[in-house]
């Protein structure tokens, strides 16, 4: 196991040198169209690695093929966990792993309370242990703990409140979908405590965000593009590379940056062939 | 028969010592038949204890006897034996505020028999009420429970009637509830009838429901078939006055072979008067669910909206709950049950 040093919030995580994630030349194609395109991508435990992209540049379908869900089987490629291909297994046998995901629109749940979703990833009923997940979201257990996950939720609550769930169930590799989505500022700050705390009790996390102040937690950043993963380095460089260059480049195509049917976005692509793809912990 | 009203009395069945002391001094036959009915009514959801305080008014009827009555200030009871079962008038006082349940305890011991209910419920003007009855059949192999219901509920009051239902495992029973409710002006009708304990057997719910202007009606139906159980529910929602409101939910889930009919519909009638109907209903294995819903609107002012989701539980929930290590039968059993169990968010509370 070897340090890693996160630059902004002056903490250091351990890594193992060895990655919990290995994704390998990852395709899915549906409806005629590649949603994901060679796709390399590395966690490692410890570490908060950043997906950043445009809207359906294909983040989040990558999150739920990561997972399992149904429609979501690859095409090609390998899904290496923990040393093992996963793509066989199915969505609970692959949290029953360690791995889960955080939706970016969580499920409504009639009748469910918040209480016993958070603690549905536990081994067994602890209380504590679900009173401090939702007190790491900042929902007080004692208001929020009968409620039902339901539509009365606000959509931020609800999003916490998965949080609290993935947090309380300590997964060896969490997938967080845009979990700042619909969070008020002040909220922000425990959320990004929350990522920090996940990755320094060992978990891997995966973390699909638009926000600067959340990709600034990460340790790693990878950037994707049209179904392909076009930088991964560290989380400054990718947003830099991100605003820079890959936007302005799209732009001036005259092209929407998905749009993988015009000449325009397959040329910007395969220009940035010569980024580094895949690559480990920086 | 005799009465109870306007004080903490106890009603008496004829010919026998009825009321709580019945549980304790009574001969054995009787004493056994109480304690079976406050277990049946345990299995079906409620308290046995809540039957014991003296400021809670309570019915316990079992097969065609009244074993138990208790009447606190603001309500009577009366009640008369017909044939296979009981005729009951439950009367709430202009203005009272009934700030404990009212509980109701109805069901049949035996494996066989036939229990009628003709209740009239009368809320009068002004008052707050809530009931919770529970309809337990434990042992039942050919069981029928007939409710006829008439309940009036007065200019600006409120009734909160809740439905529990304990049916055991055998199938064996008919449930067959009907109610015709007005409510008047400004007044409040809540009413959640509950299947999901044991085999539903035969289900006919039909309740028929007008509102006066500014009235809100709110009716919740759930239940839960199984094997060749057979589930119908029939909802009448006339809103016939101004600003009148009205909700109806339904959650059914059928699995196996059973079957499930819903039909509902909403009339909105007179100006400013809304209502909406909600309907889930999810289906396992070889079941069939059908949801016939009918909007009628009869004046320009007025809006009905409808949705539902008839069908398999929702993928997004699933797969929400087999990412945290669920299998897919405890996650669908879970939904199901989170299903059949929820509380309508618009649900009041009896003191305002």
């Amino acid at each position: 196991m070897e340090l890693v040093h996160n630059r902004v919030y002056g903490l250091w995580a351990g890594a193992m040198s060895e990655p919990l994630l290995r994704v390998e030349g990852l395709c899915l194609r549906r409806d005629g169209r590649d949603l994901l395109r060679n796709v390399n991508l590395e966690c490692y435990p410890g570490q908060v690695h950043t997906l950043l992209g445009l809207n359906g540049s294909g983040k989040s379908t990558l999150a739920y093929t990561l997972m399992g869900c149904e429609g979501y089987r690859p095409d090609s490629g390998h899904i290496w966990y923990d040393g093992m291909d996963i793509q066989e297994l199915s969505i609970s046998e692959r949290a029953r792993r360690g791995l889960t995901l955080a939706w970016q629109e969580p499920a409504r749940f009639e009748g469910i309370p918040v209480g016993k979703y958070v603690g549905l990833g536990l081994p067994q009923p602890d209380r504590q242990a679900v009173v401090a997940a939702l007190e790491a979201v900042a929902l007080p257990a004692k208001y929020y703990g009968y409620r039902s996950a339901d539509r009365t939720l606000s959509g931020g609550e609800r999003k916490r409140v998965e949080l609290a769930a993935v947090y309380a169930m300590r997964p060896r590799l969490a997938i967080l979908d845009e979990p700042d989505s619909g969070i008020d500022m002040l909220t922000l700050g425990d959320i990004t405590l929350l990522i920090r705390r996940l990755a320094m009790e060992g978990s891997a996390v995966l973390l699909i965000t638009h926000r600067d102040e959340l990709a600034e937690v990460a340790d790693v950043a990878s950037l994707m593009c049209a179904g392909s993963v076009i930088f991964t380095g560290g989380p400054l460089e990718a947003a830099r590379y991100f605003t820079t260059r890959c936007i302005p480049h799209l732009e001036s195509l005259g092209a929407q940056p998905w749009d993988e049917t015009k000449p325009e976005v397959k040329m910007a692509l395969e220009s940035n062939g010569s980024i580094r793809q895949g690559g480990g912990p920086a | 028969m005799s009465a109870a009203k306007n004080g903490a009395q106890r009603w008496h069945a004829p010919g026998r010592r009825a009321g709580r002391e019945t549980n304790t001094s009574g001969n054995n036959a009787e004493a056994g038949e109480m304690n079976a009915m406050l277990e049946a009514y345990r299995q079906a959801g409620g308290d046995p204890e809540a039957l014991k305080l003296p400021d809670v008014a309570t019915l316990v009827v079992s097969g065609d006897r009244v074993l138990a009555a208790h009447a606190v200030p603001g309500i009577s009871f009366q009640a008369e034996a017909i044939q296979d079962g009981v005729k009951a008038r439950i009367a709430v006082e202009a203005g009272a505020r009934i700030e404990r349940p009212i509980h109701l305890c109805f069901g049949v011991i035996p494996a066989e028999g036939v229990q009628v209910i003709e209740a009239e419920y009368d809320i009068g003007d002004g008052s707050q009420a809530q009931f919770l009855a529970h309809c337990s059949f434990p042992n039942a192999v050919k069981v029928q429970h007939r409710m006829q219901a008439r309940i009036n509920v007065g200019r600006s009051a409120i009734l909160i009637y809740t439905e529990e239902h304990y049916h055991g495992q055998g199938g064996g029973v008919e449930v067959l509830p009907r109610a015709v409710v007005n409510v008047e002006q400004g007044g409040r009708f809540t009413t959640t009838f509950s299947l999901v304990r044991g085999r539903a057997g035969r289900m006919e719910l039909d309740y028929e429901v007008d509102a006066d202007a500014g009235s809100t009606v709110e009716m919740t139906t759930k239940a839960y078939g199984s094997v060749e159980d057979q589930i119908t529910v029939k909802e009448l929602v006339r809103l016939n006055g101004p600003q009148a409101r009205g909700l109806t939910r339904t959650r059914v889930a059928v699995r196996d072979d059973a079957r499930s009919q819903v039909f509902t519909t909403m009339e909105g009638n007179a100006p400013g008067a809304r209502g909406h109907m909600d309907c889930t209903e999810i289906v396992r294995g070889a079941a069939e669910a059908r949801n016939t819903p009918i909007v009628i609107v009869r004046h320009d002012q007025a809006q009905v909206t409808h949705e539902a989701a008839i069908g398999t539980v929702n993928r997004k929930e699933l797969e929400s709950l087999l990412a945290r290590g669920l299998d897919e039968d405890q996650a669908v059993d879970l939904i199901i049950r989170g299903m059949l169990r929820s509380e309508s968010p618009l649900a009041p509370t009896l003191v305002e």
